[in-house]
């Protein structure tokens, strides 16, 4: 079988599509679906080509609708609910945290919604401090909820494809900042969500760079000009952030003795926070040539000033330099 | 009621007369009255419980308010998807759960409805069409929504049904599933006991207009507004909302005003602590007992002598006390059960 060129936006509609044709059970809702300049490119005329009763554009109710996909899920559907952006989803909170995460727990394991709730990191643009948020280390901290964060063209779509099929309610992050990126892919094949985890892109001995959707990318490129300087990084995408896997970390860390956690988030009782204990908690301190380092935002929400906003966001030359903090000669 | 007060229906010296049984079949009326005496002694059995410290949780009581559960389970089949919330021990034993499961799950026990994970606030038996309850206010109402939507697009013509209280009409959520349920035609009933009490606070204080029913009406919904300690009178307005959401005409919405007898949690009267609930309403309401009345009703058409009436009594007591002896000797839930559930599918070896 051939590979097909994709960006990252074509292949989350790529797998849209696998499961809109495969499975009749699943269907997707949410705001902006019938509209062409919603979600970018990510679901381009699904409503076309499997009908608005199985794409359907709702009203602007993100409790309701999310809440109606669970009860859904609860009855033998699996439903896919979009917000189309994060910051909009905290109307949903009630539904995601309280049923959605609780419902099999509570239940004995009897019952439990496979939803899968995608939300979409979408910020930068000047949009400012409601249009720009990610908190999936928020969602990291619940239990019940699988929270999934693909930050390669393979896991937009392969990970959608698990997500939707997992039993569990699945918190799929996406960020439009990774669309354009490319790559070419295989034919779907269909892997159990629960069997995958954190992964290492890139080896290196150096360092190691933890990293989760977005700032993953950033920490690819950080090696790049690191590699240019003769600094070996080994590069790690979370991918899944709950249940929190943290051997492949471990494993690095041992090698390496070096720690760098990269964030698009916040720092305090954040997701780099959480990279740090999980490892250091398992690491000797012997094995450690330096401590641990983390970049995230800085604490406040984020600006609309285009200056700003230029000096909010970490990026390939912060990740780069933090890690040349690490490695530095004490 | 176009001023969406409830009217005489919300006075306790109103509706006092026995029902109506005329032209309805005695074997519906005691099963009604059965259903009713069950949940009755049920709950009172769990007050008990409760008030004797066997139980350990809260307990939210609903009698004095059998008859909206008892009037709505006689539309429903299993494979309904019924949603309930704080208060929902009546909806569980109307729709045929076994009283030793419910009585276990609140006694903590592993043969409970919920394998000991629930207790009183968090009820499922989905094999008897109770999709679960949970004591987030309006938690399940969008639920209920989507399982009616779900019904909608498998095609089986079953319905959902969202039980939530007047206080629950406050959530914003509500008002969201009203509309999308309008929306989307989903075959949802919303029933709202509405016994003018949110925890301590009477409904007058709370929102400017008593009747909930006029946000049906504000999202172009079918709605009736009943007595909901007249049996007779839930169980036809039901019949009627819940055969035209079966028949694809979208959902309904079921306003049957009652009281309850207790306060908002556990076994006392509460009357103290209400703000507008005073010992003579109280004194009111329970003359205008649903349970009473059918008796009386059946009475007056000569269809239920004290004898039977003794015998079905008798046999409801036996069934409850034998029921409560059998779930409290039930075990514990294993240590185990503290995780082993937070996610359904398996957290599986990675690769």
């Amino acid at each position: 079988m051939s590979s097909v060129r994709y960006n990252y936006g074509t292949a989350l509609l790529a797998g849209f599509e696998y499961l809109l044709e495969n499975y009749p059970e699943v269907f997707v809702l949410g705001q902006g679906l019938w509209s062409p300049w919603y979600v970018g490119n990510s679901m381009t005329d699904l409503d076309k080509k499997f009908g608005a009763h199985r794409i359907i554009d709702t009203p602007v109710s993100e409790s309701a609708t999310t809440g109606a996909a669970i009860g859904a899920a609860l009855a033998g559907m699996r439903p896919i609910v979009v917000h189309p952006r994060m910051d909009f989803m905290l109307y949903a909170m009630d539904a995601v945290v309280n049923q959605a995460a609780k419902w099999s727990h509570m239940f004995g394991g009897q019952a439990g919604p496979a939803v899968t709730i995608r939300s979409i990191i979408n910020r930068g643009g000047e949009q400012g401090a409601q249009h720009s948020q990610s908190l999936h280390a928020w969602l990291a901290h619940v239990p019940g909820l699988r929270v999934v964060m693909p930050a390669t063209v393979a896991d937009a779509r392969d990970l959608l494809v698990a997500s939707v099929l997992c039993p569990d309610p699945v918190v799929f992050i996406d960020d439009r900042w990774l669309y354009d990126l490319e790559d070419e892919l295989p034919p779907i094949a269909e892997r159990p969500l629960e069997s995958e985890g954190p992964k290492c892109l890139l080896a290196g001995d150096e360092l190691t760079i933890v990293a989760c959707g977005y700032a993953t990318q950033l920490a690819l490129k950080a090696a790049d000009l690191l590699s240019a300087q003769g600094i070996s990084a080994e590069v790690i995408d979370l991918r899944i952030l709950n249940p929190f896997d943290a051997q492949v970390l471990i494993t690095s860390v041992m090698k390496t003795g070096r720690l760098l956690a990269v964030d698009g988030g916040w720092g305090p009782c954040g997701m780099a926070g959480e990279v740090i204990a999980s490892v250091m908690e398992r690491v000797a301190p012997a094995a450690m040539k330096k401590s641990p380092l983390r970049l995230t935002l800085p604490f406040a929400p984020a600006p609309t000033a285009r200056s700003l906003e230029k000096i909010y966001y970490p990026s390939a030359a912060t990740v780069e330099a933090a890690a040349r903090e690490l490695v530095a000669k004490a | 009621m176009n001023d969406w007060s409830l009217g005489h229906l919300a006075d306790p010296a109103c509706c006092l007369e026995p029902i109506d049984v005329a032209g309805h079949k005695p074997a519906n009326l005691l099963g009604l009255l059965t259903t009713m005496l069950r949940i009755r002694t049920a709950e009172r059995c769990l007050a008990q419980g409760r008030q004797d410290g066997l139980i350990g949780g809260p307990v939210h009581l609903g009698v004095g308010q059998e008859a909206v559960a008892a009037g709505v389970s006689t539309q429903l089949r299993k494979t309904d998807r019924v949603f309930g919330a704080h208060r929902s021990h009546a909806h569980v034993i109307s729709v045929g759960t076994p009283l030793v499961r419910l009585f276990a799950e609140v006694l903590g026990k592993q043969g409970g409805v919920s394998r000991g994970m629930g207790g009183s606030m968090h009820l499922w038996d989905q094999p008897n069409g109770f999709y679960g309850s949970v004591p987030i206010v309006a938690g399940t109402v969008p639920l209920a929504v989507g399982a009616a939507l779900a019904a909608k697009m498998q095609g089986n013509g079953d319905v959902g049904v969202s039980y939530l209280g007047d206080g629950a009409v406050e959530e914003g959520v509500v008002h969201e599933s009203l509309n999308l349920a309008r929306m989307l035609d989903a075959p949802v009933i919303f029933v709202v006991e509405n016994n003018m009490f949110a925890s301590h606070m009477h409904i007058s204080l709370r929102q400017p207009k008593a009747a909930t029913a006029r946000f049906a009406a504000a999202n172009d919904m079918p709605y009736d507004i009943v007595d909901g300690n007249d049996v007779l009178a839930v169980q036809a307005a039901s019949a009627r909302l819940i055969d035209r959401a079966r028949a694809g005409e979208g959902p309904g919405f079921l306003e049957a005003v009652t009281y309850r007898w207790y306060g908002h949690v556990d076994w006392r009267e509460d009357v103290d602590v209400g703000v507008n609930r005073s010992a003579a309403d109280l004194a009111g309401w329970r003359k205008r007992d649903p349970i009473a009345r059918l008796v009386a009703g059946l009475d007056a058409q000569g269809w239920l002598r004290a004898d039977q009436l003794a015998e079905i009594e008798a046999a409801v007591a036996q069934e409850i006390a034998q029921a409560w002896s059998d779930a409290c000797g039930d075990s514990d839930p294993p240590p185990g059960a503290l995780t082993s559930h937070v996610f359904v599918g398996r957290r599986g070896p990675r690769p």
